[in-house]
């Protein structure tokens, strides 16, 4: 793997880290599982977009894209909660919605804008410093992108551990966990959900907006296999950091999500013989990476067990 | 404080798994008052407080609480009110999170939750001189998570939660039947001490004759859906466990007497 690659790939993990807090967000805390999310990314990344290409300034798409999420979450936590439709089913369904309702935004499948200002131009003193301390003028670009995106990813990860301490963030959690518990204390649970995905789809619109201005393209595609990668993140975390507290918890999540992206960058250099990994076998390493991940602690017990077991018989 | 007018409560209404659990009750409760509500399984003890409580509504008649008609409020909107502890250790608390978070949602309870951080200083000093009272230790534990408590302890932190911010009734929903029987002591020790502190209101569902018989003024029996025993002062303080009983065998006798007869009128039809 070249420097270049490596850069890259810590570069995308930081932003994704973004989508990935989203997921952590819906999933851990809330135990909503969200599919919204391979939508609300695109979703973000075409509200960029359009408002780039009409000549608006890139910082304004950021809450924009933020909000457009977040009514995207609310639309699947109202299907959920008010009309009782499955979690997981109701979130495929805005998902799919989402594909029309992004190609509608767009007017098309996709905009290519490499040549519009984006939120990247306006820090060439970033840019200057990263030269100044030796670091190769072709390695500009990246390392800015890289700043970037740690110092937003490291601002909205300070800024979600505080509110998951607030007493509205109590509540959310103890959504999560017990929610005849937090009932019988007097909180509308359906408040907290619709607020937790909305809260969780305005994360993953806002890196969809990020990820658009960095490549200079918004696709209605881009959304595939969100949700796998925001899992295989938030998994990798608590391997590594446990989930024994929410500061470790979420940056577990955004370690796991840059390991994530260097897995992938990794394998996609390896050569086995003839073989070559191509980007379109990433999606099938992702769901058996995420498989691996998601047995690994009945595997562990089992094996457990049936050592004891034997270990009974023979005595 | 308390007025129950003419509740009835029927589940699956219109299938075959119709199930009338509460026919026609009339309840007045006094301010303070401790009430024991026993009965055989089905006999509706834990319908009558879930319908007070608000988790789910009544089929008619209607639910007063200090002159506040609470019938047509939501579960959440009635918790200012009442203060609950379940029959499962596990569903009063929340096992992820910290003795002093759960503490920090229950101080929160009919207050508008904000952004406020839910545990400061003040609160910490709070929680810890309240969970003093428990005389378990746990006042040095507030940043230990609840699912680390055994069973007993966490019934007795839930009951602590509910009582928090002295509920206008407090409803206990056998909170001693999981537990084993020396915990259960302990835990019932506790009720009683937390109920006079603060001269609550309380309903307290039990299967146990003797528990019913030794905390509480009033003591109520249910069976199929009706009170069909309501002792208080002098009658409640006569009362055995053997009388109880002998009630039991009478009620069941009806049981009987009435399913032959509601057999009866069934058959005709065939």
């Amino acid at each position: 793997m070249t420097l270049y690659a490596a850069l890259g790939a810590i570069s995308q993990g930081l932003v994704y880290a973004l989508m990935a807090l989203g997921v952590y967000l819906t999933f851990r805390v809330l135990d909503f599982p969200d599919l919204t999310v391979d939508g609300s990314l695109p979703l973000g990344a075409a509200v960029a977009a359009v408002m780039i290409t009409k000549g608006i300034n890139p910082f304004v798409t950021l809450p924009v894209a933020f909000a457009a999420g977040m009514a995207a979450g609310f639309v699947t936590a109202f299907l959920s909660t008010n009309l009782k439709i499955l979690n997981l089913l109701a979130s495929i369904l805005t998902m799919i919605a989402l594909y029309s309702i992004n190609i509608r935004i767009m007017g098309r499948p996709n905009i290519p804008f490499i040549n519009e200002v984006t939120i990247f131009d306006y820090f060439p003193w970033i840019t200057k410093l990263i030269v100044s301390i030796g670091i190769p003028g072709r390695y500009a670009n990246i390392a800015l992108s890289l700043v970037i995106f740690l110092i937003v990813v490291i601002c909205i990860k300070f800024v979600l551990d505080f509110f998951l301490h607030t007493d509205l963030g109590l509540a959310m959690r103890a959504t999560g966990d017990n929610e005849s518990m937090i009932r019988a204390q007097g909180v509308n649970t359906h408040f907290t959900i619709m607020l937790g995905v909305a809260l969780s789809n305005g994360l993953v619109a806002l890196c969809g907006a990020l990820v658009a201005q960095d490549q200079g393209l918004a696709d209605v595609t881009m959304g595939v296999g969100t949700i796998v990668a925001g899992l295989a993140s938030v998994i990798i975390g608590e391997a590594l950091f446990g989930e024994m507290t929410v500061f470790r918890a979420t940056l577990g999540v955004i370690v796991g999500s840059v390991i994530y992206r260097l897995a992938i960058a990794f394998a996609l250099s390896l050569r086995i013989g003839d073989f070559v990994i191509s980007p379109s076998d990433l999606k099938l390493i992702t769901a058996m990476l995420v498989v691996f991940a998601l047995m690994f602690p009945e595997i562990r017990s089992r094996i457990k067990i049936g050592v004891l077991k034997r270990w009974g018989d023979g005595k | 404080m308390i007025k129950i007018r003419n509740l009835r409560k029927t589940f699956n209404i219109d299938s075959v798994n119709e199930n009338l659990a509460i026919d026609k009750v009339d309840l007045n409760i006094k301010k303070s008052d401790f009430i024991t509500v026993i009965g055989s399984n089905g006999a509706g003890k834990s319908t009558l407080l879930n319908l007070i409580a608000g988790v789910y509504p009544p089929n008619s008649g209607k639910i007063v609480i200090d002159g506040l008609d609470v019938t047509p409020l939501k579960e959440h909107s009635r918790a200012k009110f009442i203060g609950r502890v379940f029959q499962d250790p596990m569903m009063g608390t929340a096992a992820s999170m910290t003795i002093e978070e759960n503490f920090s949602m229950a101080h929160s309870r009919g207050k508008m939750r904000g952004l406020k951080i839910g545990v400061n200083k003040k609160k910490r000093e709070l929680f810890r001189s309240h969970l003093k009272l428990l005389g378990l230790g746990l006042e040095d534990r507030l940043k230990d998570k609840v699912g680390l408590l055994s069973g007993g302890q966490r019934q007795s932190l839930t009951l602590l939660m509910a009582t928090l911010n002295e509920p206008k009734v407090l409803l206990l929903d056998e909170h001693t039947a999981a537990l084993d029987p020396k915990t259960a002591q302990q835990v019932m020790e506790i009720t009683k001490m937390i109920v006079t502190k603060y001269k609550l209101t309380t309903i307290m569902v039990t299967h146990n004759m003797t528990q019913a018989l030794a905390i509480g003024n009033r003591l109520i029996m249910m069976h199929q859906g009706k009170i069909i025993l309501d002792a208080k002062g002098a009658d409640r303080d006569k009362l055995t466990v053997d009388a109880l009983l002998n009630e039991f065998q009478k009620v069941r006798g009806s049981l009987t007497d009435k399913s032959l007869l509601s057999i009866n009128t069934v058959t005709p039809k065939c």
